[in-house]
């Protein structure tokens, strides 16, 4: 069924699913943003564990959709995955080491002998939450402000940037996307806390750290939405594939296809009404649910204004030509059929994710239920 | 598997002897994860001329492994772990064996790709994309040498499981510890193991043969074969000669030889040639085997003819870019150029010859633990049955010690597979040269030393937390932290 399709077609299918990839690993860094709370949220040892013990149980969904989405831009867009590895090679290693740090720390926190003390890993966890969500959208900022990189005629990467891809986090544009992305991982982490942890003191607290994080990433989100309506995109003819800078490109994207931008209206409301019900209702738990499908819907929309309507989604500022677009940058045509053979199981995934996901939060998280489970962080 | 006979008998016992061995496992399973990430991640930064080159393959499985094997392993693991008082009993044994198919169906994938490195099938060259593109999936998929390296490397991994099993169980029976758990762990760790190390034997062969046909370079050097001989005998221990002696043709210092075994290992036939890496280096015409320059002309003609159609494409010189396009799609030109497209990229005969020290002495340690591991399992299951493993306190205390030899003996297996068939990134098309990123060495240097130093300490964590769980032994489990 899949062979009748053209390239294209299968072309932009597959950036479809790497969108909603990205996206759903936002909502999922709630984990993140709840590494950097423990500290404001838990205010003894007690209240730690919990925190520590709610956020352990869903660790890997994030981690495992982090490589998923790795994984899957590799296969259906390689040339990216060659480009901006290879090139914005620190900002790949440091995401990769808060990652890599994380993966220990969980596990290692409270065991006997683990070497280096709680504290540590807990600084650990800290790291992560603050590095992975700002470098991550540091990265996806670059998919409209563009990098300094050339391809030659081999497809072979050279850098041109001068702190290979650390310089992306000067720009403002970027920069606010990435403390954008911290700040909603927060926001996604208090209501979560709201939801799955049965502790008067931490309900309290979260509710007061919802507000404390909602103002500044209302700052930085909007600053980057209404800037990226205003700047010059990267278009590319689809005849000739010459690309060129457009005005108003990203804006034009949204008018050209009002689709994306019901998608993106629908997911800002989201976001705002379920953080207004958790701020004004007295004890609402359901906020994670509007905030989390509201993310999901945003940074979707954002991910497709990057990469449909001829626009390169991974546009080089130095050299225009060697820009990136779905369409040179993707797999072969038969690879990218097969794949999507395998895309028919991502809904049967879901299916017992959701499942699992279901049957282990029947219990909510308290110091009673945390005192007859034997498996603790 | 205890979990199973848990279930099924409904003896608390068997859920004591399940939840140690767990816990056990998480503990590893979050440097297992550690590490993970990290070949993803390099694929991309250090080796992105690879990641481009190959993509188009290498992407497929790990995308497959991301949405089939990680995901069924990372929400049952949480069933695993948290689920005991949440979800009943079946479920959560489907969900344990449901972590231990997501575990192989995860080392599938990555094996697939890492098969095809060693033996690129289903795939063709597309000079417009200067890339190799997959032509059938289940070529890539089903190729021998993939499946015959999954069943290699998984049988490997319960082998070293069960050693480890046995060793931490024996410690137990030695203390007078824990004796019930020790002893039914020891039961079943010990023909679980016996069964996996005789298969690991016959995938082992299976193996020797397809390097034969696939890396014959890599044969050679894993038995220090310098000159090509029918009958060839198998070198069961040896001590190699320098550099220069080797060449020369005088290989080995010591050696014990098997008569003909070599060649009826490698092809089923006692007489068969089987070539030493100076038929390689300097050809031998008689058995039809091309000489590294001469490879090396072959693959540089390859090279030159893309480049050319990549200047006549840009130069606008369409009929000539047509008529080079062609070539890559022309069976003589693929057979005797294209195929040794790799070789395009080095002059010297030295650089195409692995190290040969370092296989051979890996290749041997490997054989020889794996047998040593059969005997060891043999003799424990022995014991057992005989009901006299208490009073056996040699083999006892020396199980422990076979849990590091376990560990070599795989590591050695994965060098033998790695460096013998340098300087292959993908063999015969892309050396290691051509494969990484352009990065200066400074930068390669200071990723190298934080990743060196940040899992010494992980792993000082790592072996700390587990040997104090192991003292800590199973008696406090469920209930108390």
């Amino acid at each position: 069924m899949f062979e009748t399709l053209s390239h294209l077609v299968l072309q932009q299918y597959w950036w479809i699913i790497v969108s909603l990839l990205g996206s759903v690993l936002v909502f999922l860094m709630f984990v993140q943003g709840g590494q950097t709370l423990l500290g404001n949220l838990g205010k003894n040892e007690t209240e730690r564990t919990i925190l520590v013990n709610s956020l352990g149980r869903k660790w890997e969904f994030t981690f495992t959709t982090l490589v998923t989405f790795g994984g899957t831009f590799f296969a259906s867009f390689p040339l990216f995955y060659a480009s901006s590895f290879g090139g914005a090679y620190w900002v790949w290693i440091l995401i990769l080491f808060a990652f890599i740090i994380q993966a220990v720390s969980y596990e290692f926190r409270t065991k006997a002998g683990n070497f280096l003390g709680q504290k540590t890993y807990e600084a650990f966890l800290y790291i992560n939450g603050l590095l992975g969500t700002i470098l991550i959208g540091t990265a996806v900022g670059t998919f409209f402000t563009g990098s300094q990189f050339s391809l030659n005629t081999m497809n072979q990467v050279t850098w041109e940037g001068p702190a290979r891809g650390l310089e992306a986090a000067l720009n403002i544009q970027n920069l606010s996307l990435g403390l954008a992305v911290f700040f909603l991982s927060r926001i996604l982490a208090t209501l979560y806390f709201m939801n799955n942890v049965d502790e008067e003191t931490i309900f309290t607290r979260s509710k007061r750290h919802l507000l404390i994080n909602t103002v500044p990433f209302l700052v930085f989100f909007l600053f980057f939405l209404v800037r990226l309506m205003f700047i010059d995109g990267y278009a590319y003819n689809p005849e000739t594939k010459i690309v060129h800078l457009e005005p108003y490109k990203y804006l034009h994207n949204f008018l050209d296809m009002p689709l994306v931008l019901a998608i993106l209206l629908i997911g800002v409301v989201g976001v705002l009404y379920g953080i207004g019900i958790s701020l004004l209702k007295n004890k609402c738990t359901k906020g994670i649910w509007f905030v989390g499908s509201g993310t999901i819907l945003t940074v979707m929309s954002l991910f497709l204004i990057a990469g449909f309507n001829h626009t390169a989604f991974y546009p080089s500022s130095f050299d225009l030509q060697s820009s990136l677009t779905i369409e040179n940058a993707s797999s072969s045509k038969f690879t990218l059929t097969t794949m999507s053979y395998v895309s028919l199981m991502v809904p049967f995934v879901i299916a017992y994710m959701w499942y699992a996901w279901w049957s282990m939060n029947k219990k909510k998280i308290n110091r009673e239920e945390l005192k007859t489970e034997d498996h603790l962080y | 598997m205890m979990e199973t006979i848990y279930v099924k008998t409904g003896d608390p016992e068997w859920q004591k002897i399940t939840r140690f061995w767990m816990k056990l496992f998480g503990i590893n399973f979050a440097i297992g994860v550690a590490t993970g990430i990290i070949l993803e991640f390099e694929f991309g930064t250090n080796w992105s001329n690879y990641s481009w080159f190959v993509g188009d393959i290498f992407g497929a499985p790990l995308a497959i492994e991301g949405i089939m094997a990680f995901f069924m392993e990372s929400t049952f693991i949480a069933i695993m772990f948290f689920g005991w008082n949440k979800v009943s009993k079946k479920f959560h044994l489907a969900s344990s064996w449901l972590v231990a198919i997501g575990a192989n169906l995860s080392a599938l994938w990555i094996l697939v790709a890492n098969a095809w490195m060693q033996n690129p099938t289903g795939t063709a060259f597309n000079p417009e994309t200067a890339r190799n593109e997959m032509t059938s999936f289940w070529d890539v998929l089903l190729s021998p040498v993939a499946v015959n390296k999954f069943l290699h490397t998984i049988t490997s991994g319960m082998v070293l499981a069960s050693i480890f099993v046995i060793g931490v169980s024996a410690w137990f029976l030695l203390k007078k510890r824990e004796t019930r758990m020790a002893l039914r762990s020891i039961t079943v760790a010990s023909v679980f193991g016996l069964l996996a190390s005789v298969s690991l034997a016959l995938t082992g062969d299976g193996s020797a043969k397809q390097i034969a046909e696939v890396q014959p370079m890599k044969l050679a050097a894993m038995e220090g074969l310098y000159n090509g001989k029918n009958e060839a005998g198998l070198v069961a221990v040896g001590i190699l000669n320098g550099k220069e002696k080797r060449e020369a043709g005088e290989a080995f210092a010591v050696k014990l030889e098997m008569p003909k075994l070599l060649s009826w290992l490698a092809y089923s036939d006692p007489q068969h040639f089987v070539a030493g890496i100076n038929d390689f280096t300097k050809g031998n015409a008689g058995q039809g085997i091309l000489s590294i320059p001469e490879k090396v002309e072959r693959g540089k003609i390859a090279r030159q003819t893309l480049t050319d159609f990549k200047n006549a494409q840009s130069a606008g010189n369409l009929a000539k870019a047509d008529s080079l396009k062609a070539k890559f799609y022309d069976k003589a030109f693929l057979d005797n150029n294209f195929k040794y497209f790799g070789y395009g990229f080095n002059d010297e005969v030295k650089y195409y010859v692995p190290n040969v020290p370092l296989t051979f002495y890996s290749f041997h340690i490997m054989v020889i633990l794996g047998f040593g591991f059969m005997v060891f399992f043999a003799l424990f299951l022995f014991f057992s049955a005989r009901g006299e493993l208490p009073q056996r306190k040699f083999w006892l205390w020396l199980a422990p010690w076979i849990i590091p030899l376990a560990y070599i003996a795989s590591e050695a297996g994965w060098v033998v597979a790695e460096l013998g068939r340098q300087p292959w990134t993908v063999q015969d098309l892309l050396p290691t040269v051509a494969a990484v990123t352009k990065l200066d060495t400074g930068t390669v240097m200071v990723t190298f030393i934080l990743f060196a130093v940040t899992f010494t300490v992980l792993a000082i964590a790592e072996v700390n937390i587990m040997v104090k769980a192991i003292k800590h032994g199973p008696k406090n489990e469920g209930g108390t932290k």
